[in-house]
């Protein structure tokens, strides 16, 4: 949700605080303190909120803390409020049987973030697929071209503002 | 003049001409042996190949978008559609998700009896991979086989959900109705003979050279590459990864049933098809332990303003006839918030990532679907081998293309 990223900075910094044992955490905390801007748990599931310039580095540092899966990414459009994307990363543990979510949050004019395919080819099709339906470029992506859609569709069917019987 | 020199008049092949001698060739999207509208360039020397890279989108139908614009219950139909072979696994992913957003406890019948159903359901989609796969390779026989018992699974949907394929029988706070009063006796008589039915299909293909020479060695993934491209399910654990989501992050309460998850280090399409095999098995013990412990009680979960109520209800009650119009007209809320569920689909592993606003339509629903990502193994696997293994490798990780089109 937005409002979790509208918090203060002392708000952030004290909810990541709360979950400072946590491995996912702890190996975050350990790499680059500044790229953890947020933490959450809800509904039993952990949300960490990265900075967008980090994700790929964060990425890394989870790979190498045993969250070794790559399970899912997609993107979620909050149109109209700002930042307007947001990216959820779903991480899972082999051997720590447990998931994390990483999210970043993108502004409209700067929809563009790092690709995460040099940490997990298995992002290549995730990241095509969110380019295609959301507009997001994946910066450093060995082949951004539209996955689902045909190529010389126009617009990006997932957002908000694309009606959803598509343009007449 | 020295040979180089003479190269680019007579037109010999050079070391920079070797990609001029590759040959491009479009499998599909119609060709019989993709097991749907999928498309794969395939760049060959020879008969080697060179690389595959897979052409999809043809059955993309924008479901995702679809969801946005429905009700929190008008999306359970829905996601049968995507992956039509094992549906019941779409309608619990999904229920499960949502379930976890509204904190709704399901009642333990529902749950067992779901998992009874997602076990027939995982039945049914290794029996159409079994048929299908032998019938690539050029075992006929056992498709007619796979489908004769395919056959009773679906009337076994058909009597619990009236439908035959897309049930929609799991609702959101539990089960669309009780099954019928015979229901658990005819599950009971097939499971009974099934066992030897799976003997049967492994007498004709488990010791059938000509089935060992197409599988053994072929499309070898290794475990690091399997985790690195997000293959799951039977892949994963033919390349040696002991992962079940079943056994290791249970849902539904599969914690209480006692099955084995049969792991293979080989890798190659052999190992997916052993694999499979001990998984169906596993299956009729699971099924079994679920008709012999199943609880009584409610197959739907105790709240009126979710769960539509009985009719008999409907009928004496004004209460519960106002909930009925209050659900079917204006849905119900479903706090904000966002949720990831997996569960384990016969072909590994599924997601549904729902995000709610607070209204009674869900902001966004994601759909991770395991032959999305396995689609791009197949690279790896095929790469430096001949065209002839393709066909084994398509057949061997068991995509379907309505899952990954969506």
């Amino acid at each position: 949700m937005s409002d979790s990223i509208s918090q203060t900075s002392a708000g952030k910094l004290q909810a990541v605080e709360q979950f400072r044992e946590h491995p996912a955490v702890k190996a975050l905390l350990g790499g680059n303190a500044q790229a953890l801007t947020g933490a959450k748990f809800d509904r039993g599931e952990l949300t960490l909120t990265v900075a967008p310039e980090e994700i790929r580095a964060a990425c890394a540092t989870l790979q190498a803390a045993g969250y070794n899966y790559f399970e899912d990414m997609t993107a979620v459009d909050w149109f109209p409020s700002a930042p307007r994307f947001q990216l959820s990363y779903h991480l899972l543990s082999h051997a720590r049987k447990e998931r994390i979510r990483v999210c970043v949050w993108l502004a409209e004019d700067d929809s563009s973030v790092e690709s995460i395919t040099s940490v997990w080819p298995a992002a290549d099709f995730y990241e095509r697929e969110v380019f295609d339906l959301f507009g997001i470029r994946f910066e450093g992506h060995p082949n951004l071209r539209r996955i689902l859609m045909p190529d010389d569709w126009e617009g990006h069917p997932l957002r908000k503002d694309y009606p959803v019987e598509g343009y007449r | 003049m020295s040979d180089r020199a003479l190269a680019p008049v007579l037109d010999l092949p050079g070391s920079e001409s070797t990609a001029a001698r590759h040959m491009i060739l479009n499998m599909g999207p119609q060709h019989p042996a993709t097991h749907g509208v999928l498309r794969l360039v395939v760049e060959l020397d020879g008969e080697v190949i060179v690389s595959v890279k897979p052409q999809i989108g043809y059955l993309h139908t924008g479901i995702e978008k679809t969801c946005e614009a429905k009700f929190y219950q008008q999306v359970v139909p829905l996601t049968d559609r995507i992956n039509y072979l094992d549906t019941f696994s779409n309608n619990l992913c999904y229920c499960l998700a949502v379930e976890k957003l509204l904190g709704l406890e399901i009642p333990e019948r529902a749950q067992w009896i779901r998992v009874l159903l997602t076990e027939l359901s995982r039945l049914n989609s290794h029996l159409i991979w079994l048929g299908t796969h032998a019938m690539d390779i050029g075992a006929l026989t056992v498709f007619l086989y796979t489908f004769r018992e395919r056959e009773e699974i679906l009337r076994l949907f058909e009597a619990v959900a009236g439908q035959r394929m897309m049930a929609s029988y799991f609702r959101i706070g539990g089960l669309s109705m009780e099954p019928p009063l015979d229901f658990f006796d005819r599950v009971q008589a097939f499971i009974r003979t099934f066992p030897e039915k799976i003997d049967e299909y492994s007498n004709l293909l488990t010791g059938n050279p000509i089935f060992i020479n197409r599988l053994k060695g072929v499309g070898y993934l290794s475990a690091a590459d399997a985790i690195a491209l997000g293959v799951s399910g039977p892949p994963l654990r033919a390349s040696g990864v002991d992962f079940d989501l079943r056994r290791d992050m249970p849902y539904s309460s599969y914690e209480k049933f006692q099955f084995q998850v049969p792991v293979s280090t080989d890798g190659d399409c052999w190992a997916r098809y052993l694999v499979r095999l001990i998984e169906m098995r596993e299956s009729v013990k699971i099924i079994q332990q679920a008709l012999d412990g199943m609880p009584d009680g409610p197959v739907k979960a105790d709240a009126p303003k979710v769960v539509l109520p009985d009719r008999e209800k409907m009928k004496t009650q004004m209460e519960a006839l106002i909930h009925h119009f209050k659900i079917v007209t204006e849905g119900f809320n479903v706090p904000a918030g966002e949720v990831y569920q997996g569960i384990e689909c016969g072909h590994g592993q599924m997601g549904y990532y729902v995000v709610s606003d607070g209204s009674a339509k869900p902001y966004r629903v994601h759909m991770r679907y395991p032959s999305f990502p396995t689609l791009q193994a197949i690279e790896t696997m095929c790469k430096g081998r001949l065209i002839a293994d393709l066909v084994a490798v398509i057949g061997s990780i068991d995509i379907v293309l309505g899952e990954i089109d969506r």
